[in-house]
């Protein structure tokens, strides 16, 4: 560990793995540590043994729960866009070729107290319970609206500009109901609280566009998913690191970042400091340099079913809008199953999470246990949403956010990108990686 | 016939750079970029089994639990190997074993390799006491020197030989770099207008 290094990265969670893949890749000198034993930080996937040592430390699982390997829990829930950022990023870097995906079978909204799908198809357009007839017409000319706008032909624009315009303006102008307001504001927008509706109509616009064309690329939902759990994800990107020349270091403690003059200088551990002029870290390891934004309540239930009224899926996303329940923040719930290998054979894996508003949080995610059916155990944990207070250009520190509540990770690249910026200089522009045959092929030409 | 063998796990870079190239190169540490390689050999006419070998890149240098699960969790075998001039190297390599079969598939085949048997000068760890640990432990044993090839080809046909032929026959499709169960992230699809 006594060396000198380009850069220290601190926790393996997605953001870091994804820095320290790339960076690597550019020849810097990596360093990668985590104080735990295993990869993901925030965002890994457990087994059994972690999982309960995490959240129950001291008590054993329940040999009725089965094998530890069959485990893999995640922590967050979040799903991959499938024509979003995180999927750039996998193909451009090739880490495609250690993991495999899977879609998740379907979304669902709460509507009037009752389950409904996300219409993933023309069909199911036209039969979906959402909207009575009249309303689907509205909403067609909506839909329509969004597709055809372009922001260089005025004649697509209906005299709105949606730089300005907010998005309260264009749902008048279409004259949409409140449900369907509801429905695409967080069903398909995904914004998890109302504040965007008197902002301009852009956002919601980007949002809706990466809903549909994720939808349009594999069908049945916008999302795609790792087997083995999102874990893999830093794994793989863990890999590229290493590939390239980044030394890894796990169930390493870190004791101290070490300064001069203002400036990051190393990383000590014990009596030993790693020497670097960068670093970059989740908000755990320098606490004192992130501030709170806001506390989100995750629930991860083991359920021996299909929840009711989702068809039977093995997987699915059900938002409940805030305006069904009355709150703020909408509810989310993730599910995915044995068939991701996350779980055993005929068990299920839920997680109901919600931006915390009360000094109850238990309570404020009831209304998404109830519609899970009949729970086996449930591990729950309110964690603290924070940001770095300083972008690190001045000490070289640079740190990351943490998992935010959205359902997906375009928040999660957003920071990757601008992190890259701030420690680099530069945009990031992402390079296609050889493809393995490519590279086998120059090896055996040399 | 023909049976596919994916995803062996070596834990050395030059082993597999001679089993799959027959090529030594003494300063050259790890081959930077190269995660993934293949070698295929024929064990009679029926049975060719195709090696994909993942390197592990360096990143178990550290400590065992730095190498990410995804290495091993779909692995038919692994090549677990340390150096017979260092004593120190057998003990890792025992942690590793211990490793692989808490968290590996149960049916892994694991094979141990004393590498550098071309430094007999300088060795340290007796074969009798290596040949011993890995008939305790289940394991295929020879010991090998990436230099001068010696028992390399010998090892991954053992290997193959050892494969029960079911699994062989079934392979896994993790690390095909087709992703033949899931979706391809790869493959152009034409976006169609919207949904609703």
């Amino acid at each position: 560990m006594d060396e000198q290094y380009d850069v220290v990265v601190m926790g393996t969670g997605l953001t870091e793995c994804i820095l320290s893949g790339l960076l690597s890749i550019e020849g810097k000198k990596v360093l990668h540590m985590d104080r735990n034993d295993y990869y993901g930080g925030e965002s890994a996937s457990l087994n059994l043994t972690q999982l309960f040592k995490k959240f129950r430390d001291g008590e054993a699982p329940t040999a009725a729960l089965g094998k530890d390997r069959d485990y893999n829990v995640d922590l967050i829930p979040k799903f991959m866009m499938a024509n979003g950022e995180l999927v750039k990023i996998l193909t451009h870097t090739d880490v495609t070729r250690y993991l495999e995906f899977k879609q998740i079978a379907g979304s669902y909204v709460i509507r009037d107290g009752t389950v409904a799908k996300v219409p993933a198809t023309e069909m199911e357009a036209v039969r979906s319970p959402l909207m009575g007839l009249f309303e689907k017409r509205r909403a067609k000319k909506f839909f329509e609206f969004v597709q055809n706008y372009k922001a260089e032909d005025p004649s697509t624009h209906q005299g709105m500009d949606i730089n300005i315009t907010p998005m309260d303006s264009v749902y008048k102008f279409f004259g949409l109901e409140a449900g369907t307001i509801d429905f695409i504001g967080h069903a398909l927008a995904l914004h998890l609280e109302d504040s965007y509706i008197n902002r301009p109509a852009k956002e919601t616009f980007d949002r809706i566009t990466l809903y549909m064309s994720s939808m349009a690329r594999w069908g049945k939902s916008p999302y795609l998913y790792p087997l083995y759990g999102l874990g893999e994800l830093p794994q793989g990107f863990a890999r590229l690191s290493a590939i390239y020349g980044g030394t890894y270091m796990l169930d390493k403690k870190v004791d101290e970042i070490v300064y001069e003059n203002g400036k990051v200088v190393g990383v000590r551990s014990g009596d030993e400091v790693a020497k670097c002029s960068q670093v970059i870290c989740d908000p755990s390891y320098a606490p004192e340099k992130v501030h709170k934004t806001d506390r989100v309540i995750r629930a991860i239930c083991l359920l021996r079913g299909p929840i009711p009224n989702t068809d039977g899926v093995d997987s699915f996303q059900l938002i409940i809008p805030q305006n069904q329940v009355k709150r703020k923040n909408d509810i989310y719930i993730a599910g995915v199953s044995a068939s991701h290998n996350v779980c055993e054979k005929n068990h299920y894996l839920a997680i109901v999470s919600t931006v915390v508003e009360t000094a109850n949080p238990q309570e404020e995610i009831q209304p998404g246990l109830a519609l899970l059916g009949p729970i086996v155990d449930k591990f729950v944990q309110v964690v603290d949403i924070c940001e770095p207070i300083e972008d690190g250009k001045k000490d070289q520190v640079f740190i990351s956010k943490s998992y935010d509540a959205t359902s997906h990770f375009e928040t999660v690249c957003d920071d990757v990108k601008d992190l890259y910026k701030r420690i680099t200089g530069n945009d990031l522009v992402l390079k296609q990686r050889q493809t393995q045959e490519e590279e086998q092929k120059e090896m055996a030409d040399h | 016939m023909r049976y596919d063998n994916y995803a062996t796990t070596a834990t050395t870079n030059s082993l597999v750079l001679r089993f799959v190239k027959d090529q030594f190169d003494d300063y050259r540490e790890s081959t930077i970029g190269a995660a993934f390689l293949t070698q295929t050999i024929c064990l009679d006419d029926a049975t060719t089994v195709k090696f994909e070998i993942w390197d592990t890149a360096g990143q178990e240098r550290y400590k065992a639990r730095s190498l990410a699960p995804m290495y091993y969790r779909n692995a038919n075998c692994a090549v677990v190997v340390y150096d017979i001039t260092q004593s120190s190297s057998l003990d890792k390599a025992k942690s590793w074993v211990k490793e692989l079969q808490r968290q590996a598939d149960p049916n892994i085949v694991i094979a141990l390799a004393g590498n550098k048997s071309d430094l007999s000068a300088r060795r340290v760890v007796e074969t009798e006491e290596a040949q011993a640990y890995a008939d305790e432990a289940g394991l295929l044993f020879f010991e090998t020197s990436a230099k001068t090839a010696t028992n390399v080809n010998e090892l991954f046909t053992s290997i193959a030989k050892k494969m029960p032929l079911d699994m062989l026959a079934n392979p896994r499709p993790r690390g095909t770099g087709l992703n033949a169960r899931g979706v391809d992230l790869n493959r152009d699809t034409k976006e169609t207008g919207c949904a609703c």
